[in-house]
């Protein structure tokens, strides 16, 4: 193992500080000119016009600062930051970081479609409508369903208002009592989360130890006539098909319940699988994991639910509809749960989409989902290679789909040396650290890598040699991962000030209340 | 001791001997020092204090360190007394935490002098262990001593519970809950790196949110047996009502109607009532019924029928028992354990269940 030319990465270091320490007292980057004393005079008082009560009594405490200043400072925190496209990101499962088309940037950045007010006469959109209605289509071609709503923001928002509809539909068939989801614990924790927010009873189903999978049992116990549905993310986290699912889907409509699909994992399914052919109501894609639309830090996001014909009218209004000769936003729609955010979606993010669509095509997506899991399961192949990794259910479910959920425990055990440290020295190999597992932790020290069909062969290997490397050192020398990172831009952080409900601040106003 | 030489436990003198003679070694001071070794660390930074000898110097000195010795006891003849006497010494002293090896005997004698004054945790070194207030194994053990002496651990209570000896030779299991101790525990549901955010429910704030959820839903004309333990407690104290920790109560309309039940009378308060049975998990086995709550009998079960059977649990209650591990159930009837079997809805929160398997 050539230690050198693994760590050749160094962060760059700058120590910035928060832009409310940085400037002077009187600084200003720029000077906003009077206006003029005829449009004055035409104009009026316009500070007059806010209510007394909203007015400011004091000056607004904004940072004082130059234009250099506010450019420097800026571009000092990008390059402190590691992204996409910084370099492998392979470790951040679930996630789906796939590259982000340059191309696709230029046209959400054109002024074509930047310059667009929301509330333009529909006349004047009609090309990015066209777009909108298209991605739909295909999304509908895609998944199986019969209509979507591009409406929501994120994922978890689109399981509320998956769960919206859903009780919208019981209503509208006068059930009242239908007031459970049930759910599994290897979903996404949204789909246990977000029909409680919505007002429903969750129930969990655990999953079997030695199938990894929820038995059919133990669903057939969960349900009654109070079951408004299942919502279950498949294929879960851990790679795994639930291949029980049209079971499910059967037992839940038997009873009168609905089921709606999590496809945070549809990387792995795309063009080959369509889950409304097993009989799924209801799903949702994120344009920002299968779709390629990045990530943003945590948003904006993108993820258009999906629903089945008899669905369609209790979709987020307005709906994109054609008429035959133009295309139109539709908000007669009686039975709509409503709005679920303002406007229409993310729009810069639908045409992403649509434009990585278009570069696709159907053969493409098809690659795209086969090589996705090809490269999942030769990595899964490289890390068992790995002394103290192992993959929970790997005899079970030796391959997985997009993704395999791995535990570091035998490290742990044999070295003391589990994931949280584990991560804190993969980045001192300019390499992301790894997403280690949603809560509830059901597995000890989990990590969770995919490498999406963009991935490099050459980073496949890379990672697998790092995390060679590492497991080494946790074996011979950890206290070199104890004192991790070394390379980084800021070295370990004591994570207790950010638990303390006394010290946590996450606005500058906090911070100086609490801490000065 | 005892173990492997197919002795059931080892709290009599007569036993002790016995179980030297077949060549058992004392294998809580091995235990013990794999425990105490991962504490070793901030060994300069606390004080450790210890009986003598084979009570906790021995192990001490072996991983390097220097403790203050208190008592006396005859090197080779420790009894429960002995275990006791160290306990409430080390309570006078006020100490942080009491780290004790042994099974539930040894969690007994510590329990006993010590209640919920101060902080324990059981390294298990036994036979037998049914109480909650062991690690999973020496290495947890110290691990989590460790994390709660840096003071980033929280407590919960745990069962101290023990088996009859005397009847459980004569072939009958009788398990009796003693009460709780003050157990650091381990969060198994941690910070999520990618989210960012900290969302972990403490047990006693997941108890309350429970006993919340349960106590709204209670209707005036149904009486409600209600088994032990702290989180069925949690409903009564949100009721503001008292219960007794360890026995079986009845009530009705949000007030007591009787304590301490046994099933004589269980059975004649609920004649002829519209009665449901809240339960929880008890011991480290999770035994809804069985263990501790005998009174809760099988002809009590029968009459109250499966459908009217709440149990509750904290998540990490269930998530301590280990990944599809069922529940369990033994009531000395097959036909009422076999009833209960199959799968149940566990409440672990204000309108959320988790399926749970629960094994006759």
């Amino acid at each position: 193992m050539n230690d050198e030319k693994l760590t050749v990465y160094h962060a760059v270091v700058w120590n910035e500080p928060i832009i409310y320490e940085l400037g002077r007292k009187g600084r200003r980057g720029f000077i906003v000119p009077m206006v003029e004393d005829k449009v004055k005079a035409a104009v009026g008082d316009v500070a007059a016009r806010i209510p007394e009560k909203m007015r400011r009594k004091e000056l607004p405490k904004l940072p004082e600062l130059s234009e250099p200043e506010v450019v420097r400072h800026y571009l000092r925190l990008s390059q402190q930051t590691f992204g996409v496209d910084s370099g492998i990101n392979v470790g951040v499962g679930t996630c789906t970081m796939k590259y982000n088309p340059k191309l696709n940037e230029a046209l959400a950045r054109s002024p074509k479609i930047a310059d667009l007010h929301p509330l333009e006469d529909e006349e004047n959109i009609q090309g990015i409508l066209e777009i909108m209605y298209r991605l739909k289509k295909w999304l509908c071609e895609i998944s199986g369903m019969d209509d979507f709503s591009l409406q929501p923001r994120g994922g978890a928002h689109a399981v509320f208002a998956n769960a919206c509809i859903i009780r919208a539909y019981h209503e509208f068939n006068g059930e009242h009592r239908r007031d459970e989801i049930i759910t599994t614990v290897l979903s996404h924790p949204c789909n246990g989360g977000s029909p409680a927010v919505a007002g429903f009873k969750v129930i969990t189903l655990y999953p079997n130890e030695e199938t990894g999978i929820p038995d059919i049992e133990a669903l057939k116990a969960a349900v009654s006539k109070h079951t408004a549905g299942l919502m279950i993310t498949d294929p879960y986290d851990t790679g795994v098909f639930d291949s029980n699912i049209e079971e499910y889907i059967r037992i839940v409509h038997e009873v009168g319940g609905l089921v709606a699909i999590d496809q945070a994992n549809a990387n792995c399914i795309l063009g080959n699988f369509r889950i409304g052919d097993a009989g799924a109501d209801l799903c949702h894609f994120n344009l920002h994991k299968s779709f390629s639309t990045p990530h943003g830090s945590c948003g904006p996001g993108s993820a258009p639910i999906g629903v089945k014909e008899g669905l369609s009218k209790f979709l987020p209004v307005p709906t994109v509809e054609f008429d035959g000769n133009k295309y139109y936003l539709d908000y007669n729609r009686p039975h709509s749960i409503g709005k679920v955010a303002e406007f229409y979606g993310v729009i810069p993010n639908v045409l992403r989409a649509y434009a990585w669509l278009m570069s696709m095509g159907a053969e493409g997506l098809k690659e795209t989902s086969e090589v996705a899991v090809i490269n999942n399961n030769y990595l899964i192949k490289k890390l068992l290679d790995v002394q103290g990794v192992s993959l929970p259910w790997g005899k079970r479910h030796p391959f997985r789909m997009q993704e395999a959920r791995f535990s570091l425990e035998k490290l742990e055990e044999d070295t003391g040396i589990g994931i949280q440290d584990f991560n804190r020295r993969i980045v001192d190999f300019g390499v992301q650290r790894c997403f280690l597992s949603h809560e509830p932790w059901i597995i000890p020290e989990p990590f969770t890598p995919e490498p999406p069909e963009s991935t490099l062969k050459e980073d496949l290997d890379r990672f697998a040699e790092i995390f060679h490397q590492i497991s080494h050192e946790a074996y011979t020398k950890p206290e070199i991962i104890k004192r991790a990172p070394h390379n980084c831009s800021v070295s370990k952080v004591d994570p207790a000030s950010s638990l303390d409900p006394e010290k946590w601040a996450i606005t500058w106003r906090a911070y100086l209340k609490k801490h000065r | 001791m005892g173990g492997k030489v197919g002795l059931k436990g080892t709290d009599g003198q007569e036993i002790v001997k016995k179980a030297m003679e077949l060549g058992a070694t004392p294998v809580s001071l091995v235990r013990a020092t794999e425990a105490l070794q991962m504490i070793a660390p901030i060994k300069d930074e606390i004080e450790l204090i210890a009986y003598p000898f084979e009570m906790g110097e021995d192990e001490a000195r072996n991983c390097g360190f220097d403790p203050i010795i208190i008592g006396a006891i005859t090197r080779g003849e420790t009894t429960a007394t002995d275990t006791n006497n160290a306990a409430r010494e080390m309570l006078k002293l006020r100490v942080e935490l009491i780290l004790f090896a042994g099974g539930d005997g040894t969690a007994r004698d510590i329990y006993e002098a010590i209640g919920q004054e101060v902080p324990a945790l059981g390294i298990p070194a036994g036979v037998k262990i049914h109480s909650g207030v062991f690690a999973v194994n020496p290495r947890k053990a110290g691990e989590l001593a460790l994390r709660f002496l840096k003071g980033s651990a929280k407590l919960r209570e745990a069962e101290v519970m023990d088996i009859d000896e005397e009847a459980f030779r004569r072939g009958r299991v009788s398990a009796r809950l003693y009460g709780y101790l003050r157990v650091p525990y381990e969060r198994s549901l941690v910070q999520s790196v990618k989210s960012g955010s900290f969302a972990v429910l403490d047990d006693k704030r997941n108890q309350e949110i429970i006993a919340e959820y349960v106590a709204e839903k209670m209707e005036d004309d149904w009486y409600y047996v209600l088994g032990p333990g702290t989180t069925v407690k949690a409903i009564t104290d949100k009721l503001g009502i008292k219960k007794t920790l360890l026995g079986v109560d009845l009530i009705n309309k949000g007030k007591m109607v009787a304590m301490d039940l046994n099933e004589e009378q269980l059975l004649r308060y609920i004649e002829g009532k519209k009665v449901k049975i809240i339960v929880s998990p008890i011991g480290g086995q999770g035994f809804i019924f069985g263990r501790g709550n005998q009174q809760i009998s099988p002809e009590v079960i029968r009459k109250v029928g499966k459908g009217n059977i709440l149990v509750i649990a904290t998540v990490s209650k269930l998530s301590s028992m280990g990944l599809g591990q069922p529940l369990l159930v033994d009531t000395g009837d097959d036909c009422v354990d076999k009833m209960m079997s199959g799968y149940v809805r566990v409440i672990t929160g204000y309108n959320e269940e988790v399926v749970v398997k629960v094994a006759g």
